[in-house]
């Protein structure tokens, strides 16, 4: 437990000791003002709720996390820290989850930074503030899931353009079998079931299920085991490079 | 302390190490000589839990590092090559990081610390980015790093590469001041290095052991051992050559540089012990009047002995990157 807080701290601490992690905030906040204000129309709706800004989480998640996520082994592996890291008598997975989990807490942190669109909404209205906070944790898990499919993706090169390209596909894949679109085109011919089993993949549709207030175990469920399946198969990939000797 | 077992690491088709096995107790130092891509690298990685051995295995303090990696591991400081660090780390964060995870206490860590960073000389730099240091200090924090919990077992991957020799000089030091109550292993391709340091010496070529002994039975595998060199102005060098070919059963080979000329002087098979051939050589020289710049017998060379193991004709084997793929 110890050497887990310790490898998160120090892999959260690596994120700010470049500008790159002020910068990643700043474009990310702006990124999310501007859709939630001009593509969401937030003010045009005159809804007193986030409906607007957290429409766009998975789309803007889409981008910004991959950048976060391919980093965390494909750097090591480029650096050659990864010998260093590797040789400590650690357990494997703690190095996995702690630097899972710095990532999470570091894409917490920009989320988080939002909070002017939080007050702002309660200054103009009276918002469901139980929504609101179902919203953000239902924010939080999908991060979650796409950080966890790019932890995976990102310990498979030594490459971060190449973990970032990948990352953003595969968490693309993960997001548009839920959205309408892509669901009408099976619908027309696809027996309902297959249907369903497709939406029940997405990230989208789990992620849309909790932002209507409503935290249902099953959509908690459905994160908790996409992130456990995707840091395993990390756990998995990092241990038979140890074969391969990459 | 170390324990090699019939090391074996294949990549692909190219086999990088092949049933390697040795030993090393505490108070040695192995010197791991061969030419780039001979599987020194490779077999550290092993060694040290970081690789996985396609057969056989390696102990530490009598544990396997393929079955307890962790417990092993807890006993082995290991500077890889190159000596990675996390750059944007200043070493005083990093070598924190390190204790922490070492899971020294909090008394134990200070003088740890202490330790290590008197050691290595790393004062000036404590708060410096790793990245912003010179290469002979970032090579320091490596070692730091490798030290700083006082292992029972040393493995680095060339300590001195890319050094200048005063920093070569305070790393070879560093290792003489430790290696009394540890076992160390130590890669390198510097000849001297194995002479000054080390206490066993190997030689391995395309993974396998070539040669082992002390560096001194290594160098006495040398043509030159027991041979006389004479060195002397170069304008002597003829007389002096004539003075000598009245010498039985030896031949004479000659280098010149500058004005300066070595003439070696080889007893052939059965022919005379080095002392009375050095007797010999003298007498000859006196009796001709000729005044030699040095004379000397040849206890062997290294660098020849490598050499003669490592150069041997051989098809071109796959560079280690390459086979990796």
């Amino acid at each position: 437990m110890n050497t887990l807080i310790t490898i998160t701290r120090r892999e959260f601490a690596s994120y700010f000791s470049t500008p790159l992690a002020f910068v990643f905030i700043i474009v990310f906040l702006l990124a999310n003002g501007l859709a939630t204000f001009y593509l969401g129309a937030y003010f045009a709706v005159g809804q007193a709720d986030l409906t607007s800004f957290f429409m766009f989480h998975p789309w803007l998640y889409l981008f910004f996390l991959p950048a976060i996520s391919m980093r965390l082994w494909a750097e090591e592996r480029r650096n050659g820290s990864i010998e260093l890291l590797l040789t400590l008598p650690v357990p494997l997975s703690a190095i996995v989850i702690g630097k899972y989990l710095a990532a999470l807490a570091f894409s917490t942190l920009a989320l988080m930074l939002t909070f002017p669109v939080w007050l702002t909404v309660n200054y103009l209205g009276e918002p469901d503030n139980g929504v609101i906070l179902a919203s953000y944790l239902g924010s939080i898990m999908l991060a979650g899931g796409y950080l966890a499919i790019g932890s995976c993706l990102s310990a498979l090169t030594r490459n971060q353009v190449i973990a970032f390209v990948i990352s953003v596909v595969a968490c693309f894949l993960f997001t548009v079998s839920g959205a309408p679109l892509v669901l009408e085109l099976f619908q027309s011919w696809a027996p309902q079931a297959l249907v369903e089993t497709l939406a029940s993949f997405s990230l989208l549709t789990h992620f849309r299920a909790i932002t209507t207030g409503v935290i249902d175990a099953r959509d908690v469920m459905f994160f908790a085991t996409l992130i456990g399946v995707f840091l395993t198969a990390t756990v998995i990939v990092v241990d038979m490079k140890k074969g391969e000797g990459a | 302390m170390i324990e090699i077992d019939r090391l074996v690491k294949n990549f692909g088709d190219f086999t990088a190490v092949n049933d390697l096995s040795f030993a090393v107790e505490r108070g040695q130092v192995m010197g791991f000589l061969g030419p780039n891509g001979a599987g020194k690298s490779t077999t550290m990685k092993m060694i040290t839990g970081f690789l996985r051995p396609t057969s056989g295995t390696a102990r530490i303090m009598g544990l396997d590092i393929c079955e307890t990696p962790l417990a092993a591991q807890r006993h082995l400081g290991y500077l890889p090559e190159g000596a990675p660090a996390w750059p944007d780390m200043t070493p005083r964060a990093f070598l924190d990081f390190i204790i922490r995870i070492r899971g020294l206490d909090k008394i134990a860590a200070r003088t740890a610390l202490g330790r290590a960073i008197d050691m290595t000389e790393l004062h000036g730099v404590l708060d410096q980015p790793i990245d912003t240091l010179s290469k002979g200090f970032r090579r320091r924090v490596g070692l730091a790093q490798a030290i700083v919990h006082d292992p029972d077992v040393l493995i680095m991957d060339e300590p001195t590469d890319g050094l200048d020799p005063n920093q070569k000089f305070q790393v070879r030091r560093a290792i003489e001041e430790m290696s009394e109550h540890k076992a160390i292993v130590i890669s390198t391709h510097i000849l001297e290095e194995v002479d000054a340091i080390c206490s066993q010496a190997m030689i391995i070529d395309r993974g396998e052991i070539v040669a082992e002994g002390t560096p001194s039975q290594l160098a006495a595998r040398s043509r030159f051992h027991g041979a006389v060199t004479l060195t002397l102005d170069t304008h002597c060098k003829a007389q002096a050559g004539e003075a000598l070919a009245a010498l039985a059963n030896t031949h004479i080979e000659v280098t010149t540089r500058g004005d300066e000329t070595s003439l070696h002087i080889f007893a052939d098979q059965g022919g005379l012990e080095p002392t009375a051939l050095l007797a010999q050589v003298r007498a000859c020289m006196s009796k001709h009047a000729i005044a030699p710049r040095a004379l000397a017998l040849e206890t062997g060379r290294l660098d020849d002995v490598f050499g003669e193991l490592t150069r041997k004709a051989r098809p071109l084997a796959p560079r280690f990157e390459e086979a990796k793929r």
